[in-house]
C-alpha cells in the first residue's frame, strides 16, 4: 500500500502531464500483479465498494478521538477521508504492516454494511498516514488525483510500448485488476479474444468549431442533441448500454435495452419524450428524471419513456463498420434503423443547408429544449476512439446570460478549502425582493477567485457554517446553457451548466435582472 | 502564593508583566521588553531597553541594526520590581528561549515559539516546572504530526536521483528552518556545495559565526546555470514563485513546513514535494510537555487555540486562550 500511497501523493501534487503519465507508467512497470490493476482501477475509478460510505468513516474517527477535535480538524483540512487519515494513531513501531492493494482491494469487497466499520478501522489501524489517506480514497471512490480515463490508459500504452486504441477497447472488456490486460501487454501474449462479448467501444468524439466557415460539401451537419451520449450493444445474446465514460447504465432503462434485439453497435444520444411536447424529444431536465437510478418504477418508464436517437453504426452483426467513411456507415445506417422498435430507436436526420450563411441562421434560431447546437462531421470521416482533429466539430448555440446578485457564498473544498469558492446567486421579483436561481463554482480565473473570496470576506452579514451570507450589492453575470422551471429552488427555476461570466463591479445591483426575464428564456 | 492573573496581563500586543514594567514579545515599540527568539512576530524593534540571548540580540542586529540590550546566556536571569526573570533554551531556534519569572512564590513559564525534537542548530528544549505554563499551539490540531526528518530528506534525495538533470529547489524560512535544513543534509551525507538565495547569506554567517557548521554554501547568483543541475537550492518560500528562480536549471521545488501535513495547503503552495519539517512542536510534543510538567494552568497565546483548549477540557487540565494578535500561521511553521 505504501507504493501505491507514494503513487497517489506524487499525482496530487504534480501538474504536468508528461510527470504524471512517467510515474503511473513507472508504477505499473514496477508492481506486481493484481496490485497494478487494482491501482488502475483505483485512478479511474473503475472499482467500487458499496458497503464503506462516507458516514461510515465519520462515524469511525469517532471511536478513536473527540468529536469536537474532529470538527475542528475537518475545518482546517476541508476534507474528511484525508483528516481521518491524519488524525488516526499510528501503531507503535515495528507493530504497522504494509498489506498490499490487493489485500485491501479483498478485505473491502468481503464486507457488509455492518462488518465495514470493523474492517476499515483495522486496515487504518495497520498503516501509516500516507497509507491511510490512498485506502480511504480507494475505499470511497474518487481519488482526484488529476488523472482521467484517459490519461491513465495513455499511461499503460507508454509503460509497455503498446497503441492507446488497442488499450482502450480491451481496457473496457476486461474486468480490474485487467490481468489478460498486462499479460498481453508485457508479454505479448494473445489478445484477449473478445468476439462474443458486449463490450465497450470508445466514443469518438468531437473539437468545438471555432472558424468561420466550413466546405459543407466536405461536411455532413446533424443537430446535437441535448441528451446522453449512449452506446447500445447487443452481441452474444446480451445487450448492454454505456453512457460516454464507458458505464453500464443498462439498469437505469431497460426499456431501451429490452428494445434493442439486433446484432449491432449503435452511437447515439439517449432522450426521454415529453407529452407536454407532443411526444417529441424532452428537455434535459426531464431525462435527469431518470438518470442514476437502479431500478425504474413502472409509471417512471410511462411517464418518461426513453429513446435512443442514433447518430451513428460501429458494427452490424459481427462486421466491424469503424474504419469505413462517414458517409458509407451512414448508408448502413439509415437501413439498419428502420429494422428497429420504432418507440426506442429513431435515425437523427441530417440537416440540408444550402450553405454556411444558412447554417449560421439556423443554428441561432434553433432554441428547440432539445437541441444543443449542430454536429459537423467530415463526411470521409472514420469511427476513431477519442477526440481526434480534423474530423468532426460541435457548434454549441450561444449560452444565455444574466446578471444575478451574489447572496452566498461557500467554502470550496480540497485545494480551495480556504477560499470561497461556491456561490449562490438570485434576480429581483417584482415586489424587489432577491430569490436565488443557482448557485454556480467555476468559470472564473485564480486572481478572480481570490478577489471574490476577499468580497465575501469583507461583505458578510451572517455565517451559517461554512456558508456566508453576503451584502447584496455584487453583480454576477452568469452563463448557463438553459434554464427550466424547477422545485429546487424558491424562484421555480433551475439553469443547466451556470458559471460566473463576469464580475460586474461596475453595475449595481438593482439594476440585475428579474425573475420574469429568465422565466421569458425557459425553451 | 501569588496570583499570576494578578501580576500577568495578556494583551494583543503582548504579554505584560505589571511589577516589573517589562513585556515579554510586545508587538509595537516599548520602553522594556524581553524578546523570546528572532521571529519577526517575536522580536521587533525600537524598543527602549530588550533583555534576550546573545544570538537573539545578533538576529535582531542584523534585522534591524541594533543590538543593544543585555545578553543573557540559559539559565541567567535579573530581577526587576520582584520579579525574578530567567531565559531556558526553547530549542526552536538559535538563540530561542522560554522564559521563566517567579514572584512571590509563584513560577510562570512563556514559551516563545518552542519543539522537542532534536536539532542540530539550535540547544535542546529545556522542560521548566512551573505553576502557570504559557505555551504557543501553532499546531495544536491532532492532524499535525511531524514524522521523523531523515524520510523527508530522502524525498529531496529520491527525487535527485530520479532525474539528475533537475535541481532542488527548497523553500525554506530564512531563519532557523534555512539552516536546520542545511544541517541536516549534512548529516544525512549532502557534501556537495548548497547552494543560497541572496536573502539567506547573511543569516547562514551568523549561524556559522556562533559555531553552528554549514559546510559549503555558494551563492545562486555567481553561479553558472549549468552547475546546478542536479544540486540543491535553498531560497525563502517567497522566491519559490518568483522571476529569480527563473535562472535556475528545471527546478522542482520543495517547502519545509509544518503546514506541508496537509495535502490542500501543500497544493496551494503550488509545490511538487512538501517537506514536513517543522521548528514547533507538533500535537504530541504540545499535549505530551503539557503532561510532562502538569502545571496548574495552561495558557495558549497563538495558533489552533481551539483544538489545544479542548484537550486540556478533556483531559480536565485548567487552561484558557489569550487571543494574541500579529502572529498568524506564516512561513515559518
Amino acid at each position: 500500500m505504501r507504493r501505491f500511497a507514494a503513487l497517489v501523493d506524487s499525482l496530487i501534487y504534480t501538474r504536468s502531464r508528461n510527470a504524471k503519465l512517467a510515474a503511473i507508467a513507472a508504477y505499473l512497470r514496477a508492481t506486481p500483479d493484481p496490485d497494478r490493476g487494482w491501482a488502475l482501477a483505483a485512478l479511474t475509478d473503475s472499482i467500487d465498494f458499496p458497503a464503506v460510505k462516507a458516514a461510515t468513516v465519520r462515524n469511525l474517527a469517532g471511536t478513536r478521538i473527540d468529536p469536537e477535535l474532529f470538527r475542528l480538524s475537518r475545518h482546517h483540512v476541508g476534507d474528511t477521508a484525508e483528516t481521518v487519515a491524519l488524525v488516526w494513531p499510528d501503531a507503535p513501531d515495528g507493530e504497522q504492516s504494509d498489506p498490499t492493494v490487493d489485500a485491501v482491494v479483498q478485505a473491502l469487497s468481503a464486507t457488509t454494511r455492518a462488518t465495514a466499520p470493523d474492517v476499515v478501522a483495522s486496515l487504518l489501524d495497520a498503516m501509516d498516514a500516507n497509507s491511510r489517506y490512498a485506502m480511504l480514497k480507494l475505499a470511497l471512490g474518487g481519488m482526484r488525483v488529476g488523472v482521467s480515463a484517459r490519461l491513465a490508459k495513455t499511461a499503460f500504452a507508454r509503460a509497455f510500448e503498446v497503441g492507446i486504441d488497442d488499450v482502450e477497447e480491451l481496457w473496457h472488456a476486461l474486468d480490474p485488476p485487467y490481468e489478460a490486460l498486462f499479460r498481453w501487454a508485457e508479454e505479448g501474449g494473445k489478445r484477449p479474444d473478445l468476439s462474443t462479448t458486449p463490450f465497450f467501444r470508445p466514443f469518438m468524439l468531437s473539437h468545438p468549431f471555432e472558424g468561420d466557415s466550413l466546405d459543407l460539401g466536405q461536411f455532413a451537419v446533424e443537430w446535437k442533441w441535448d441528451g446522453i451520449r449512449v452506446q447500445a450493444v447487443h452481441l452474444g445474446g446480451e445487450t448492454r448500454l454505456y453512457s460516454r465514460g464507458g458505464d453500464d447504465i443498462s439498469a437505469a432503462f431497460p426499456d431501451v435495452v429490452e428494445a434493442f434485439d439486433r446484432d449491432g453497435v449503435i452511437d447515439g444520444e439517449l432522450l426521454v419524450r415529453g407529452t407536454d411536447q407532443g411526444g417529441e424529444a424532452a428537455s434535459f431536465n426531464a431525462l435527469q428524471k431518470r438518470l442514476g437510478r437502479k431500478t425504474v418504477p413502472k409509471k417512471m418508464r410511462q411517464e418518461f419513456p426513453a429513446f435512443v436517437r442514433v447518430y451513428d453504426l460501429l458494427m452490424e452483426g459481427e462486421e466491424d463498420l469503424r474504419l469505413l467513411p462517414w458517409h458509407q456507415r451512414r448508408q448502413r445506417l439509415e437501413a439498419f434503423v428502420p429494422k428497429l422498435n420504432a418507440d426506442h430507436f429513431d435515425l437523427s436526420a441530417v440537416v440540408e443547408v444550402d450553405d454556411f450563411a444558412a447554417l449560421e441562421t439556423m443554428r441561432a434560431g434553433a432554441r428547440d429544449a432539445a437541441i444543443e447546437g449542430v454536429m459537423l462531421k467530415r463526411r470521409e470521416s472514420p469511427y476513431l476512439a477519442g477526440r481526434v482533429t480534423g474530423h468532426w466539430y460541435k457548434w454549441k448555440r450561444d449560452p444565455l446570460n444574466a446578471d444575478c446578485v451574489m447572496m452566498y457564498a461557500q467554502r470550496g473544498n480540497g485545494r480551495r478549502a480556504s477560499f470561497y469558492s461556491d456561490y449562490t446567486f438570485g434576480c429581483w421579483t417584482a415586489d424587489g425582493d432577491l430569490l436565488p436561481v443557482g448557485k454556480a463554482y467555476s468559470g472564473f480565473t485564480d486572481d478572480e477567485l481570490k478577489w471574490l473570496d476577499r468580497f465575501v470576506r469583507e461583505n458578510t452579514l451572517n455565517r451559517f457554517g461554512p456558508v456566508r451570507e453576503v451584502k447584496k450589492s455584487l453583480v454576477l453575470e452568469v452563463a448557463f446553457d438553459s434554464i427550466h422551471e424547477s422545485k429546487r429552488h424558491k424562484s421555480g427555476l433551475a439553469m443547466r451548466f451556470p458559471r460566473i461570466h463576469r464580475i460586474r463591479k461596475d453595475k449595481p445591483a438593482e439594476e440585475a435582472d428579474r425573475i420574469t426575464t429568465l422565466r421569458g428564456m425557459i425553451s | 502564593m501569588a496570583k499570576a492573573k494578578h501580576w500577568i496581563e495578556p494583551h494583543p500586543q503582548g504579554i505584560y508583566v505589571r511589577p516589573a514594567d517589562i513585556w515579554i514579545d510586545p508587538s509595537t515599540p516599548k520602553k522594556h521588553a524581553v524578546v523570546t527568539h528572532g521571529h519577526a512576530d517575536h522580536a521587533r524593534g525600537g524598543h527602549g531597553e530588550v533583555w534576550a540571548t546573545p544570538e537573539t540580540l545578533a538576529i535582531m542586529g542584523l534585522r534591524y541594526g541594533t543590538e543593544a540590550g543585555t545578553p543573557l546566556g540559559y539559565g541567567d536571569g535579573f530581577e526587576r520590581g520582584g520579579v525574578r526573570f530567567s531565559l531556558h533554551s526553547a530549542g526552536h531556534v538559535l538563540g530561542s528561549a522560554q522564559v521563566l519569572m517567579e514572584y512571590e512564590g509563584e513560577r510562570v513559564v512563556v514559551t516563545g515559539d518552542f519543539k522537542r525534537r532534536p536539532d542540530p542548530t539550535c540547544a535542546p528544549f529545556e522542560a521548566v516546572p512551573c505553576d502557570i505554563f504559557i505555551t504557543e499551539a501553532t499546531f495544536g490540531l491532532p492532524v499535525f504530526r511531524h514524522p521523523p526528518i531523515a524520510g523527508e530528506l530522502d524525498k529531496i534525495f529520491a527525487r535527485l536521483e530520479a532525474e539528475p538533470d533537475h535541481c532542488l529547489l527548497v523553500g525554506a524560512y530564512a531563519l532557523g528552518k534555512a539552516q536546520r535544513v542545511i544541517a541536516e543534509l549534512r548529516r544525512a551525507g549532502w557534501d556537495k556545495p548548497i547552494y543560497l538565495h541572496g536573502a539567506m547569506v547573511r543569516m547562514c554567517e551568523l549561524y556559522e559565526e556562533h559555531g553552528v557548521s554549514l559546510g559549503a554554501l555558494r551563492l545562486v547568483m555567481d553561479t553558472p546555470k549549468e552547475e546546478m543541475r542536479g544540486q540543491i537550492i535553498i531560497c525563502p518560500p517567497s522566491a519559490l514563485t518568483d522571476k529569480w528562480s527563473r535562472r535556475l536549471p528545471a527546478p522542482v521545488t520543495a517547502m519545509a513546513s509544518g503546514w506541508m501535513r496537509v495535502r490542500g495547503r501543500a497544493r496551494q503552495r503550488g509545490v511538487e514535494i512538501p517537506l514536513v519539517i517543522s521548528d514547533h512542536a507538533d500535537w504530541d510534543e504540545l499535549t505530551g510537555t503539557i503532561r510532562e510538567l502538569a502545571p496548574r494552568e495552561t495558557w495558549i497565546t497563538h495558533g489552533s487555540e481551539d483544538g489545544l483548549l479542548r484537550w486540556c477540557e478533556l483531559h480536565q487540565i485548567k487552561a484558557r486562550a489569550l487571543a494574541m494578535i500579529g502572529r498568524e500561521d506564516g512561513d515559518d511553521g
